[in-house]
């Protein structure tokens, strides 16, 4: 109850303020130079298929296009998502209105999970936004549905994932800008780490591999393939981090 | 409706408030009255479950803060000191989002923030955006939240801090108005507010509370003396050494004045009422007397001196 009042008001909060338009704007001709520019090149080759029959064996729309422009499309969000969940706590704390809204009969549950859905309800409007090209690709080739479904279900779970890490760092401050910061540095550091799974030996080298973010969503989800595993890493990080925010706000009240 | 005992918060070591213990009945109005950084902002965050007490219990409504939080705050309006709002929000955006959060049915909504929108005077200021209001709207807003939900008590920090006289004198009648309706804990440090509005005080310095009792009673045990003031015309050493001469007084003090036109304070002793004789002296003096009235100790020097003294309780 307490949580779908808290939803509208944030939507509405972001409609209000020029966040969600710049985010919206700069995802959108960001992702819409990666299609573009995929798409020529694929077109080109394909031309070049055509003149030799040879090289068109492993040439189709989802592998070439789909694939690279979802891969592309997780690091985007890497990047964006630390600016839709900086202002969620730490604005509202410095504000004071976080003070007030816990003296409200509402749950620290419910406040978190409403602010949770909202930014993971503003995601989903922008990847439907992108969802124009696929359409436009069904224009020219076969596009198959699943794995373009599996795709954007993969780059939810994804954002759902790097929400819940930004709403953690958002309760930690009360300064927006560090917020981003933190979420940033440290959404940064679990890419990173997916290297280093490269370098590392054996054992070390697979538990790296495991806890890189982005492993997860390249080796299956962009692909269009849908591994059980991969979801469960992405419901897990979401909920360890929705978690460790609840604590962090019962903490936060001790303390005054 | 309630009850707080032995009430403590401490920040690292430092007691922002010790071992309170005071109760408030239904339909009181209460002021809460102390210097800045009492403890009266620590006190209203814990009565309204913001955060919990370092050790003490307290009851609102019944319920306990600790252990029956979300039954409290169900029943409990609460106005922050510096009014926080959702500024990006227009006022009934954020009113019926306030109706939302504390749980209104979805059929009243509509009728409920009608009925605090036209209760706070806020008709005019309806579809505009909160961000963009005066100091006098959004305290409005501010009380406006704190009224939905009809909570039985209402925990108000400082409601008339920063607004202009006309504003406050609508305010506090606003809360004068429900006594007996509803039960109010307000906080401020404006002294006459505490008067007007307020039917018992309770004063608190440096965490804890020095005193309890109705403005009245308060006024009449810690004044040592009665005091009454005259404006007379006339020589101004005759006139008080003939004031001095009468029975009772114990001290004249010149106030104001010039030449022969003057003020004198005259202190008497307390159960003694003696303005009679004192106009009668004055007069049959042939001086002239143009004013007489009693003064009362203002509770400004009430406070003064509970603060800086020895605390006296009435419990």
């Amino acid at each position: 109850m307490g949580t779908l009042a808290i939803f509208k008001k944030e939507m509405r909060a972001y409609f209000a303020s020029p966040i969600a338009y710049a985010i919206f704007t700069l995802f959108l001709v960001i992702c819409g130079y990666f299609f573009y520019s995929f798409l020529i090149y694929y077109s080109l080759a394909s031309m070049q298929a055509s003149m030799s029959p040879g090289l068109g064996a492993g040439l189709n729309v989802t592998d070439s296009i789909l694939r690279p422009l979802f891969t592309n499309m997780s690091v985007v969000l890497l990047f964006l998502m630390p600016m839709l969940t900086m202002r969620l706590f730490a604005e509202e704390r410095k504000q004071g209105t976080l003070e007030l809204l816990l003296t409200y009969p509402v749950r620290d549950g419910e406040v978190l999970l409403g602010k949770f859905m909202s930014a993971v309800a503003l995601t989903a409007l922008l990847l439907l936004a992108t969802g124009i090209y696929p359409l436009l690709l069904t224009l020219w080739g076969e596009v198959e549905l699943y794995p373009v479904l599996t795709g954007y279900l993969g780059l939810l779970l994804l954002a759902a994932a790097f929400i819940a890490l930004g709403l953690l760092c958002s309760s930690l401050t009360e300064n927006q800008v560090v917020a981003a910061a933190f979420t940033f540095g440290a959404l940064l550091l679990f890419w990173i780490i997916g290297w280093a799974a490269s370098l590392a030996e054996g054992d070390w080298g697979v538990l790296f591999r495991q806890l890189s973010i982005v492993e997860h969503f390249v080796g299956s989800f962009a692909r269009g393939v849908l591994e059980l595993k991969d979801v469960a890493y992405y419901v897990g990080m979401a909920s360890f981090f929705l978690f460790a925010t609840l604590k962090s706000l019962e903490i936060r009240r001790w303390k005054g | 409706m309630i009850e707080v005992e032995g009430l403590t918060k401490l920040y690292g070591s430092k007691a922002a408030i010790d071992n309170l213990t005071f109760r408030v009945e239904k339909g009181e109005v209460v002021g809460f009255l102390g210097p800045n950084g009492a403890g009266k902002t620590t006190t209203m965050r814990v009565l309204s479950c913001f955060m919990p007490p370092t050790a003490g219990t307290a009851r609102v409504a019944g319920y306990d803060i600790r252990s029956q939080a979300l039954e409290v705050r169900r029943r409990i309006g609460y106005l922050p000191e510096h009014v926080p709002l959702y500024t990006d929000l227009t006022v009934t955006q954020y009113l019926n989002f306030v109706a939302d959060a504390k749980g209104v049915p979805r059929q009243a909504r509509r009728q409920r923030v009608e009925e605090t929108i036209e209760r706070c005077l806020l008709q005019d200021a309806r579809r505009r955006i909160i961000g963009k209001l005066s100091k006098g709207f959004r305290q409005r807003v501010g009380l406006a939240q704190a009224l939905l939900g009809d909570a039985p008590v209402l925990i108000l920090d400082e409601p008339t801090i920063g607004l202009d006289p006309k504003q406050i004198i609508e305010i506090r009648s606003l809360i004068r108005d429900m006594r007996g309706e509803r039960t109010v804990i307000l906080s401020t440090h404006i002294l006459p507010e505490v008067s007007m509005v307020c039917q018992r005080v309770i004063i608190i310095n440096e965490g804890r509370i020095v005193a309890v009792d109705t403005p009245e009673n308060l006024t009449r045990r810690l004044q040592r003396s009665t005091q009454v003031l005259l404006q007379i015309e006339g020589p101004p050493e005759q006139i008080t050494r003939r004031l001095g001469e009468v029975n009772g007084v114990l001290r004249v003090q010149t106030k104001d004045g010039a030449g022969s036109l003057c003020r004198y304070l005259v202190e008497t002793e307390k159960s003694q009422d003696l303005r009679q004789e004192l106009a009668r002296v004055i007069c049959g003096s042939g001086w002239g007397l143009l004013e007489l009235r009693p003064v009362d100790m203002s509770l400004e020097d009430i406070f003064i001196r509970l603060v800086t003294e020895e605390p006296v309780t009435s419990e």
